[in-house]
């Protein structure tokens, strides 16, 4: 009795806009789990665990403590952690929102078909981020199982963590779905690569933003990755403030941004 | 004059009502009119053609149908819903089988019907279960786990036309369902097309093969750069645009242009019109037998004469081309 009505609810969400989004993600699900995707999945994983290891523990063994703003001091390894968190976050649903994106959309033309049910091209841009989505918070929880693993936060902190990571995989696929747009050939990728490593490199991943001159500071104001960091390392290292919302807010903006330009270019491409 | 849909027919209440309705409608891109002006009504229960050369406008018309292109100009009604406003409702109820298989690679034959179902909101039982009856329709129960990419052509087509089926539509639409496929394959398509016509599913084709319009439409119209220069069944444009018969002359070596100037003034006599093509002359008349017995007893006398039924391919080239202006 319960099953039926629950069935006779779900299919009724299945024909809503809700249900056709998590339809287009289910494809992408049903893809993955055919294709073999596990290899990808730990390439992705381990790209910032590398990362964390050796500048962490490698590097940090050098550098010692680091001063926080609060004046707080922790080991350099707790510093680089979160940022690595923030990475793991964006990278996973940014390369799948764009290059994964580029692929179904330009080269394998998927969506043509996609778009000749009641399926709509808004649909098509937030099934697929919703996908990204998924990729992202996987990479973001097999990183913190790291970070616990390491004594680098605790299960309380993690738990606080695993929105903001989600919130940078909403923003950065939203992102890479709205650069795929642009995007015309493979050798594109290569900028793409280039901006996501500068942004990696310069976001106060590996240094404090006080760090750096004046005018380099607004621009690393003005990426989202630096907002996400600071949202994961408030988060991890217990230094919680009120700009931490702002920096929130402004990661669901470009991400509502880039899923609302991205479907309307998506809607110009295909609905010729 | 061809013999288009009447002006006016708005005002008239269609009966029954027509499931696709076009007033003069028109789609640009930039410059291009790729669509100038078609009006058009498709009844239910009809299997209804759109003939004419590549580029003349036929898919760009059924992109518009399928709500997939908003029209430039004009009005366009699909089960009487408008499809800038309605397109899921209108799309929920069209199976489309367009000229690209575009087929998922990554799923199997299986997986791309119970992921397209999904698209439909269709339970995933229900979906399965249609998945598998629609794969023995179209004689593919056996690659049922198979991939995608190594079926053949045919397959790959069979394969679209059983996706398309998947929720059951109400109007089928194919824009050049046989486009590339062997004879046999061509002709399996057919078949199915030709029951699921008999269940009473209305169908909507393009083609440029003028056999296929022939066997399979009730009604086509023949478009030609953006516009449709005639309308009405395979027979009736053969009865208005050709004439019964048509005898083709061939003359071994000698050019028909020669032959022509031989004889010339004669030929007329023996039919309604001809054409004279590089390789033979094509006599259109309403006894066959009759003109090739005096074509024969002309000097020089043909080499070869086949008398043959006309068919929507003289209306055709009558219509668009490659023709002498009575």
């Amino acid at each position: 009795m319960v099953t039926a009505v629950l069935a006779t609810r779900l299919g009724r969400l299945a024909s809503t806009p809700a249900g056709r989004i998590w339809a287009v993600c289910l494809r992408d699900v049903t893809a993955a789990h055919s294709v073999g995707y596990t290899f990808l999945l730990v390439v992705g994983f381990l790209e910032p665990v590398l990362y964390l290891l050796s500048m962490g523990f490698g590097v940090g063994g050098m550098v010692g403590e680091v001063v926080l703003a609060d004046g707080a001091r922790v080991s350099y390894a707790s510093f680089v952690a979160p940022a690595m968190l923030a990475a793991s976050a964006m990278n996973g649903p940014f390369f799948e929102g764009s290059i994964g994106f580029f692929s179904k959309m330009r080269y394998r033309k998927l969506f043509d078909a996609t778009i000749s049910t009641p399926v709509t091209p808004f649909e098509v841009a937030a099934g697929e981020l919703l996908w990204s989505l998924g990729q992202g918070a996987m990479y973001s929880l097999a990183f913190c199982t790291v970070m616990v693993a390491l004594g680098l936060a605790t299960l309380g902190q993690v738990l606080a963590v695993l929105p903001a990571a989600l919130l940078i995989g909403f923003a950065f696929g939203g992102l890479g779905l709205l650069l795929a747009t642009f995007i015309n050939s493979w050798k594109d990728f290569d900028y793409l690569g280039a901006i996501i490593f500068s942004m990696f490199l310069f976001s106060g991943t590996f240094t404090p933003v006080e760090a750096y001159p004046g005018p380099a500071q607004i621009i690393v104001w003005l990426t989202p990755l630096y907002h996400g960091i600071e949202l994961t390392r408030g988060l991890i290292l217990d230094a919680l403030s009120l700009s931490m919302l702002a920096d929130a807010a402004y990661l669901v903006v470009v991400g509502l941004l880039g899923l609302w330009l991205a479907s309307r270019r998506i809607a110009r491409t295909l609905c010729r | 004059m061809p013999h288009v849909v009447p002006v006016g027919y708005r005002h008239r209440v269609p009966k029954p009502a027509s499931l696709i309705e076009a007033h003069r409608l028109v789609k640009r891109f930039g410059d291009f009119v790729a669509v100038d002006g078609v009006d058009l009504q498709v009844q239910p229960g009809e299997f209804f053609g759109f003939l004419g050369a590549n580029g003349a406008g036929k898919s760009s018309t059924m992109r518009m149908i399928g709500c997939v292109s908003p029209p430039s100009e004009g009005v366009l009604r699909v089960f009487g819903l408008d499809p800038i406003k309605d397109g899921p409702v209108i799309r929920s109820r069209l199976g489309v089988c367009p000229q690209q298989d575009s087929l998922d690679e990554e799923l199997t034959v299986l997986e791309n019907l119970v992921v397209y179902a999904r698209y439909f909101g269709i339970p995933r039982r229900v979906a399965r279960q249609r998945a598998e009856e629609l794969l023995e329709f179209v004689q593919l129960s056996e690659r049922i786990t198979s991939k995608v990419e190594p079926l053949s052509g045919g397959m790959k087509r069979r394969l679209t036309i059983a996706r398309a089926l998947i929720n059951e539509p109400e109007i089928l639409m194919l824009d050049e369902p046989t486009t590339g496929l062997d004879p046999q394959a061509r002709h399996l398509v057919w078949e199915r097309l030709f029951q699921l016509k008999q269940r009473g599913v209305t169908q909507v084709l393009t083609t440029h093969y003028m056999d296929e319009a022939e066997q399979l439409c009730d009604r086509l119209v023949v478009m030609d750069h953006g516009k449709i220069i005639a309308e009405g069944s395979p027979r009736r444009l053969i009865e208005q645009y050709s004439t019964k018969e048509v005898v083709e002359l061939r003359f071994g070596n000698l050019p028909p242009e020669t032959v022509a100037r031989r004889i010339n003034g004669r030929i007329s006599e023996h039919c309604e019109r001809h054409e004279i093509l590089p390789d033979r002359i094509l006599l259109y008349t309403a006894d066959g037998d009759a003109a090739a017995e005096a074509a024969s007893r002309e000097h020089p006398a043909p080499s070869s004469v086949l008398v043959r039924r006309s068919t929507l391919e003289d209306v055709f080239l009558h219509l668009t081309g490659r023709t002498l202006v009575d």
